[in-house]
C-alpha cells in the first residue's frame, strides 16, 4: 500500500520536474544545443582540421564523447542546483516537506528530474554531433549506462550544493570554481597521453576524467583508463553521494529548522 | 477503548540553534472534531510549534502524535492525517493553481484521474477554478491564500492547521473563508486556527490556547473561558462634547476625547446602572459598543500578566 502511494508520489515529482525543464525550454535545452554547436564548428571542424589525429581518430570525432558528457554533467547539475535551490528559496519545498513522502523518494524524485533533463541535452548534443561528423556507437550499453550514472552522480552532487546554498552565489561558485575546470581538465578537448608524467598522475584525482574516458570508450572503443575502473570510481562517487544526500534530507539539514 | 486526540502533543521543547527557546515544555491535546484556536502574540511560539506539528522544524524534545502516529517516530503515517495552510506563501508562482492542487494531491497518493477531480471541487469551492491555468503569481492576495486552503484540503484530510489564513484580507473574502473552514470543520475535520483576529476565534472556535513566551497561559473551552471575563469596556459616543468624565457608582469612566466615554463595567453591574447616571447627568449617548471583543480583552491581561511575571523572572 505505502509502496503504491510512494510511487505516485515519486511519479508525481518526476513529472512536475520534467514539465518545468519544458516549459522554460528556452533555459534549459536551447542554450547547451547553441554552446556545443559553437564548440564543434571551432574546436571540431576549424582548429581540428589543423590538428588532425587523436588517439588514433580525427580530432572532430575525438570531441565527441567529451563534449556530450560536458552537457550530461553540467545539465543534471545545473537542473538540480536550480530547481531544488529555486524550491527551497521560495519555500515550495514545503510541500514535500510536510508530505508523507519518505526522503528517498523526494531524493530520487529530483534525481530523476535533472538526469532527463542531463539526457535529453546529451541526447540533443549528440544529434548535433552526427551533423559534424560520423558515430558509430562501440559499445551501445557503455555508453548509455555510463551516461545514465553521471546524469545520477551530477544530479546528487548538485543537491548536496542546493541544501547547503544560502543565496543563488552559491549555487554559482562550485559549477564556476569546481566543475567547469575539472571537466575542462577532464580531457574533453584532449588524451592524457599529450600531457607531462607529472599532470598525468595529477589528472588521475580528477573523477571527472574517469567518467570522460569510459564514455569515450563506450562511443569510440578508445579510453586512458581501463572501462572497469572508470565503472568502479562513478558508482563509488554515486553511492557517496547518495547516501549523504539521503542523510541530509532525512534529518532535515538546511531544509528543516 | 479509548478515542484517539486528533493530536496530542507532550512535553514539547524548542531551542534552536542561536539559543532561542521557542518552546519549553508545552502539553495539549485537541480531540477529534474540535475547532480549536491557538492563539498568542507575535514571537510566542505558535509557528514554531506548528512547524514542528507539521515536521518542518525538528523538535529539541518531546513528542507530538497526530491521530495517534507519532511525527517523531512515524512521520509519513502522521503527514498523512495532515493538511497544513501556512502562514507565508509557499507555492511555486509560476506553476498554475491547478498544477499546485494536483500535485499536492499527487504526494499524498491520489492517482492523477481523482487528484484531476478533487483538485477541480476545492478550486470550485474557493471561487478559483476561472483562474485555474494561470501562472499563480497572477492572483491576487486573497485568492494566493484560498489555493492554499484548496492545496492543503485536496488529500481530504482529518486535520487541517490554518495559520493566519485570513491575514491581510478583505472582510468579505474573510467571510466567505469563514463558512468555507467552518464547513469542513462540520463535516468532520478537526481544525486548528491561529489567527490574530480573536473575533475570528471567538465566533469559530470552542476551544482555546494561550502560549506566551514559549508556555502555555491557558487551556480550555472558549464558553468558560469567556465566563471569566469579570468586566466589559464599551465607548459612548456622546451627542454634546463633555470636558469632565460623569462619576457613575461602581463604574469607571474617563473621556477619551469630548463626545467620546470610556465605561469599564465590572460584570456585576448592570448596564442600567450606567445609563440612569448618564441621564441623570444629562449626558446624551448616540451610540455604544464594545472596545474590544471580549476574546480580544482576555487574552490581552491574560498575556499582559504573564509578560509581568516573566519580566519578573529575568530581573531575579
Amino acid at each position: 500500500m505505502s509502496a503504491t502511494l510512494n510511487w505516485i508520489g515519486y511519479k508525481t515529482l518526476v513529472r512536475k520536474e520534467v514539465k518545468r525543464i519544458l516549459r522554460i525550454w528556452g533555459q534549459t535545452i536551447v542554450p547547451p544545443a547553441i554552446t556545443m554547436t559553437l564548440y564543434f564548428i571551432i574546436f571540431g571542424n576549424l582548429i581540428g582540421k589543423r590538428i588532425g589525429t587523436m588517439d588514433g581518430v580525427d580530432y572532430m570525432t575525438f570531441i565527441v564523447p567529451g563534449l556530450v558528457m560536458m552537457s550530461v554533467i553540467t545539465n543534471s547539475y545545473g537542473n538540480m542546483v536550480s530547481s531544488f535551490f529555486g524550491a527551497k528559496f521560495g519555500r515550495h519545498i514545503e510541500e514535500l516537506l510536510v508530505s508523507p513522502l519518505p526522503s528517498y523518494v523526494i531524493v530520487a524524485g529530483y534525481v530523476s528530474g535533472a538526469m532527463v533533463r542531463g539526457l535529453m541535452v546529451g541526447s540533443v548534443v549528440t544529434m548535433i554531433a552526427m551533423q559534424f561528423t560520423d558515430i558509430e556507437i562501440h559499445n551501445l550499453w557503455v555508453t548509455f549506462s555510463i551516461a545514465l550514472l553521471t546524469s545520477i552522480l551530477f544530479a546528487l552532487a548538485g543537491m548536496v550544493n542546493a541544501i547547503f546554498a544560502q543565496k543563488f552565489d552559491d549555487i554559482a561558485i562550485i559549477p564556476t570554481f569546481i566543475l567547469t575546470p575539472l571537466t575542462y581538465l577532464g580531457g574533453v578537448f584532449y588524451s592524457i597521453s599529450l600531457l607531462p608524467e607529472f599532470w598525468q598522475k595529477v589528472s588521475a584525482f580528477n573523477p571527472i576524467f574517469y567518467i570522460i574516458n569510459g564514455f569515450r570508450y563506450g562511443m569510440l572503443g578508445r579510453s586512458d583508463v581501463s572501462i572497469g575502473t572508470a565503472y568502479v570510481i562513478i558508482i563509488l562517487f554515486v553511492a557517496i553521494l547518495g547516501s549523504v544526500c539521503l542523510w541530509l534530507v532525512h534529518t532535515g539539514k538546511g531544509l528543516r529548522s | 477503548m479509548p478515542t484517539i486526540n486528533a493530536l496530542e502533543i507532550t512535553d514539547l521543547n524548542k531551542t534552536y540553534s542561536n539559543g532561542v527557546e521557542a518552546l519549553k515544555g508545552v502539553s495539549l491535546s485537541v480531540e477529534k472534531g474540535d475547532f480549536f484556536a491557538l492563539l498568542g502574540p507575535n514571537g510566542a511560539g505558535k509557528s514554531t510549534m506548528i512547524g514542528i506539528i507539521s515536521s518542518l522544524v525538528n523538535t529539541s524534545s518531546g513528542e507530538v502524535k497526530v491521530f495517534g502516529d507519532s511525527v517523531q517516530k512515524n512521520r509519513s503515517a502522521a503527514m498523512r492525517h495532515l493538511g497544513l495552510v501556512p502562514q507565508e506563501l509557499n507555492f511555486n508562482q509560476f506553476e498554475s493553481p491547478l498544477d499546485i492542487v494536483v500535485n499536492q494531491a499527487g504526494y499524498y497518493g491520489l492517482t492523477r484521474p481523482v487528484a484531476i477531480e478533487r483538485a477541480e471541487k476545492y478550486l470550485k469551492q474557493l471561487k478559483l477554478w476561472d483562474k485555474h491555468d494561470k501562472p499563480a503569481r497572477q492572483l491576487s492576495g486573497g485568492m494566493k491564500r484560498r489555493l492554499m486552503i484548496a492545496r492543503a484540503m485536496v488529500h481530504e484530510p482529518e486535520l487541517l492547521i490554518l495559520d493566519e489564513p485570513t491575514a491581510g484580507v478583505d472582510i468579505e473574502i474573510r467571510r466567505e473563508m469563514w463558512e468555507f473552514i467552518k464547513g469542513i470543520n462540520d463535516a468532520g475535520t478537526t481544525v486548528i486556527l491561529t489567527t490574530h483576529y480573536l473575533e475570528e476565534a471567538e465566533q469559530l472556535c470552542r476551544n482555546i490556547a494561550i502560549i506566551n513566551h514559549g508556555n502555555l497561559v491557558e487551556n480550555t473551552d472558549v464558553k468558560s473561558l469567556l465566563a471569566s471575563l469579570d468586566v466589559e469596556t464599551f465607548l459612548l459616543d456622546l451627542r454634546e462634547p463633555m470636558t469632565v468624565a460623569p462619576v457613575v457608582e461602581g463604574i469607571t469612566t474617563r473621556l477619551l476625547d469630548s463626545s467620546q466615554l470610556e465605561a469599564i463595567v465590572p460584570k456585576e453591574r448592570s448596564l442600567n446602572n450606567l445609563f440612569a447616571a448618564l441621564d441623570q447627568a444629562g449626558v446624551h449617548v448616540l451610540s455604544m459598543r464594545n472596545k474590544a471583543n471580549r476574546l480580544e480583552e482576555l487574552f490581552m491581561r491574560m498575556v499582559n500578566e504573564d509578560n509581568r511575571d516573566h519580566q519578573l523572572e529575568s530581573s531575579l
